[in-house]
């Protein structure tokens, strides 16, 4: 057994880091305060590959371990999450699909610009009326000639409707019983991305309202074969848990950080408000949970990078790591006490921006259903 | 061209070191940093090594350690590095620290030597014209910018008015102030190839040089002691009663800033 990260994931994360410290975190709070999202920032991320960490190098990638990119998730999200959620889902849901299930010809078209992040992938799943159920999918595409014809909507799609944004893989009936996935390029005629959601955090992403009128796209923009977009699906979400986990390790880290430093500098009663217990054992529950959160999921990607089945591990990661990251924004707001509450306080933007962790990507509720199933239960 | 870099590995200068009671030296861990002042030597030489199709090669007298430092500025993109590492080296002053880099950067060869103005845990701030000393060529200062071409170095020279344009005939030495490019952060990718990358170690001896030239013997300087820097004393604060900007024009004149 052996817990130690090679000298090479150590020198990455120190790496990314700095790059979240001094290209991130000094304005993290004016993004958040004016809805912000930065692209000048998020090309930085493309030159320092974040965005080709997982992918072949004959793609401009990095050909790194999934590990190496939930390192780069965690440092990120450590200082601010929307920057975070635009890698995430920029990695996972939008290059993932494409590297995965794409042609040749389809890889050698768009993953040049998305692996090297001077464009962006969006993955759009979710509709008004289907997000835990996502086979309940609406959207219909129907073969005309050599061309899909598309209409529906999509709802809360990341990283839609930025400048960089290049294309939305989408999830469509093709048929009866038979959901497909389609790529569909940015700026498509009938296309419409709606305008941005007033959200209660993640203000710096990016997230949009999608709808499809008579959209048309060439018959060769279906991603794998006809019918397989449910399974395509599911297996891109067990690679996303993981990194929403990675989020919350970034999360949890941040709130530990502030604590501890708050807690030792803050006095109250002529003492250091750490020297009380209800402080200084909440900071402890937060060192517990961080170290717990960060080991499955470490675990999880550990297991996904040797090939192993890590559909069980990632569930129970992305479950545990999102509510601990929301109980510990939620412990560390209390120990700021009002200055907690005020909006330019790092730890009151954490808190805002968690809770969507426990929903996206599969909520709390289907992490359960996911683990209970992998014990043999016949819930549902 | 051949273009030659000085690297210090340095305790992170996030974590206090310590300095050892007998001669006030470093204490120096296993997993020393790069100096932060020097990652604008390498990005400069990484400039135009890639304007000339050159190559950089990082040259460090320093325990080898893990090699952490100088990992980071192969990571950056440069191409090998030598490293002088020897327990002879222990307690060697600033003239021997030169002595011995430039007899390394010699024995390699080179069209332009980069260094940084000073390193962050000694700041004597003398090596790099010590090393051109040696070297026997000149020595530009305090560049915040670079250009080599056609066997020329110019440089635009910092000085507290602007600047002033400052040209020799390489081979040369010149130091280079931080932040005057954006250094690039190692990719993934960069950090990974910096594993292959060759790192040549020598002695002291390797050099040609015997034990007592080197380190605490063959050092002339000798720190008699060390003493912390006296607290900061509160600053004098100004009640703005509308005419405070006399006051202040009045201490900046004093202090000479204008
Ligand atoms: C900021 C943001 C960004 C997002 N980005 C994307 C994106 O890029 N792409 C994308 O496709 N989607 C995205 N989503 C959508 C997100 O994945 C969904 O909101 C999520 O999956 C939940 O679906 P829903 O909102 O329809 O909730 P519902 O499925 O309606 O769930 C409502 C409640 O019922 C519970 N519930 C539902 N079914 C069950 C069950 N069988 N058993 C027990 N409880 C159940 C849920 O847990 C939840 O508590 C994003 C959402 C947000 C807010």
């Amino acid at each position: 057994m052996d817990f130690e990260l090679s000298p090479e994931h150590e020198a990455f994360r120190r790496v990314v880091r700095e790059f979240a410290e001094a290209e991130i975190a000094p304005y993290a709070e004016e993004w958040d305060r004016t809805h912000t999202f930065p692209v000048d920032t998020v090309r930085k991320m493309g030159e320092l590959g974040l965005f080709g960490l997982p992918f072949p190098e004959e793609y401009g990638g990095s050909d790194a371990d999934f590990l190496t990119l939930c390192i780069a998730i965690e440092e990120l999200a450590r200082v601010d999450q929307s920057m975070a959620i635009t890698l995430e889902a920029g990695v996972t849901l939008g290059i993932n699909p494409i590297a995965t299930y794409g042609t040749e010809a389809q890889k050698a078209r768009w993953l040049p610009d998305l692996v090297t992040g001077r464009a962006l992938a969006a993955f759009g799943l979710t509709e008004p009326d289907a997000g835990s159920d996502a086979g309940a999918t609406r959207t219909r595409a129907e073969l005309d000639g050599d061309e899909w014809v598309i209409n529906g909507s999509k709802a809360f799609i990341t990283n839609s409707g930025t400048e960089l944004t290049s294309l939305v893989t989408i999830t469509a009936r093709t048929g009866p019983d038979e959901i497909s996935a389609i790529v569909v390029p940015a700026g498509t005629p009938g296309f419409v991305v709606e305008p941005p959601y007033r959200k209660m955090g993640w203000h710096a992403s990016d997230t949009h309202g999608l709808r499809f009128e008579d959209c048309r796209v060439p018959a060769e923009n279906l991603l794998g074969a006809r019918g397989e977009g449910f399974r395509q699906f599911l297996a891109t979400l067990d690679d996303g848990r993981i990194a929403i986990a990675a989020m919350a390790v970034g999360v949890l880290q941040a709130c530990l950080e502030e604590s501890v430093a708050y807690a030792k500098a803050r006095t109250a009663f002529g003492r250091p408000i750490g020297s009380y217990q209800a402080v200084a054992f909440k900071c402890a529950d937060l060192e517990t949970m961080t170290e717990a959160a960060r080991w499955l999921t470490y675990r999880a990607a550990w297991l996904k990078d040797q090939g192993r089945p890590f559909k069980q591990a990632a569930a129970i990661a992305k479950l545990y790591a999102t509510e601990a990251a929301v109980t510990a924004t939620r412990e560390a707001t209390q120990i700021f006490g009002g200055y907690g509450f005020m909006d330019e306080t790092p730890v009151a933007r954490h808190y805002r921006d968690a809770k969507i962790l426990e929903i996206g990507e599969g909520t709390s509720e289907i992490q359960r259903l996911v683990i209970a199933r992998g014990l043999g239960l016949p819930v549902d | 061209m051949k273009i030659a870099v000085c690297a210090k590995q340095i305790p992170d200068p996030a974590t206090p070191y310590d300095l050892d009671p007998d001669h006030h030296w470093v204490v120096r861990p296993d997993d020393q940093v790069l100096d932060d002042t020097d990652r604008y030597g390498v990005e400069i030489g990484l400039q135009l090594a890639e304007a000339s199709e050159g190559t950089v090669t990082l040259f460090s007298m320093s325990p080898a350690g893990t090699l952490q430092g100088i990992r980071q500025a192969l990571a950056m993109g440069a191409d090998k590095a030598v490293v002088i590492s020897d327990p002879a080296l222990k307690g060697s002053d600033a003239a021997v620290t030169a002595k011995v880099l430039a007899a390394a950067i010699e024995r390699e060869g080179y069209d332009l030597v980069i260094a940084g103005t000073e390193s962050t845990d000694g700041y004597t701030g003398v090596v790099p014209q010590m090393l051109a000393e040696h070297l026997g060529v000149p020595s530009l200062t305090f560049a915040k910018h670079v250009e080599a071409a056609d066997g020329t170095l110019r440089i635009h020279r910092q000085t507290p008015e602007g600047y002033d344009v400052v040209e020799a005939a390489l081979p040369a030495v010149v130091t280079v102030t931080a932040g005057v490019v954006e250094p690039r952060y190692p990719t993934f990718k960069g950090i990974m190839q910096a594993k292959q990358k060759p790192v040549e170690e020598l002695s002291a001896a390797d050099l040609g040089f015997g034990a007592d030239d080197v380190g605490a013997a063959g050092s002339g300087t000798v720190v008699e002691g060390v003493t912390p820097v006296p607290a900061r004393q509160a600053g004098e604060i100004v009640e703005d009663d509308g005419e405070a900007y006399l006051k202040i024009l009045e201490i900046l004149e004093r202090a000479k800033v204008i």
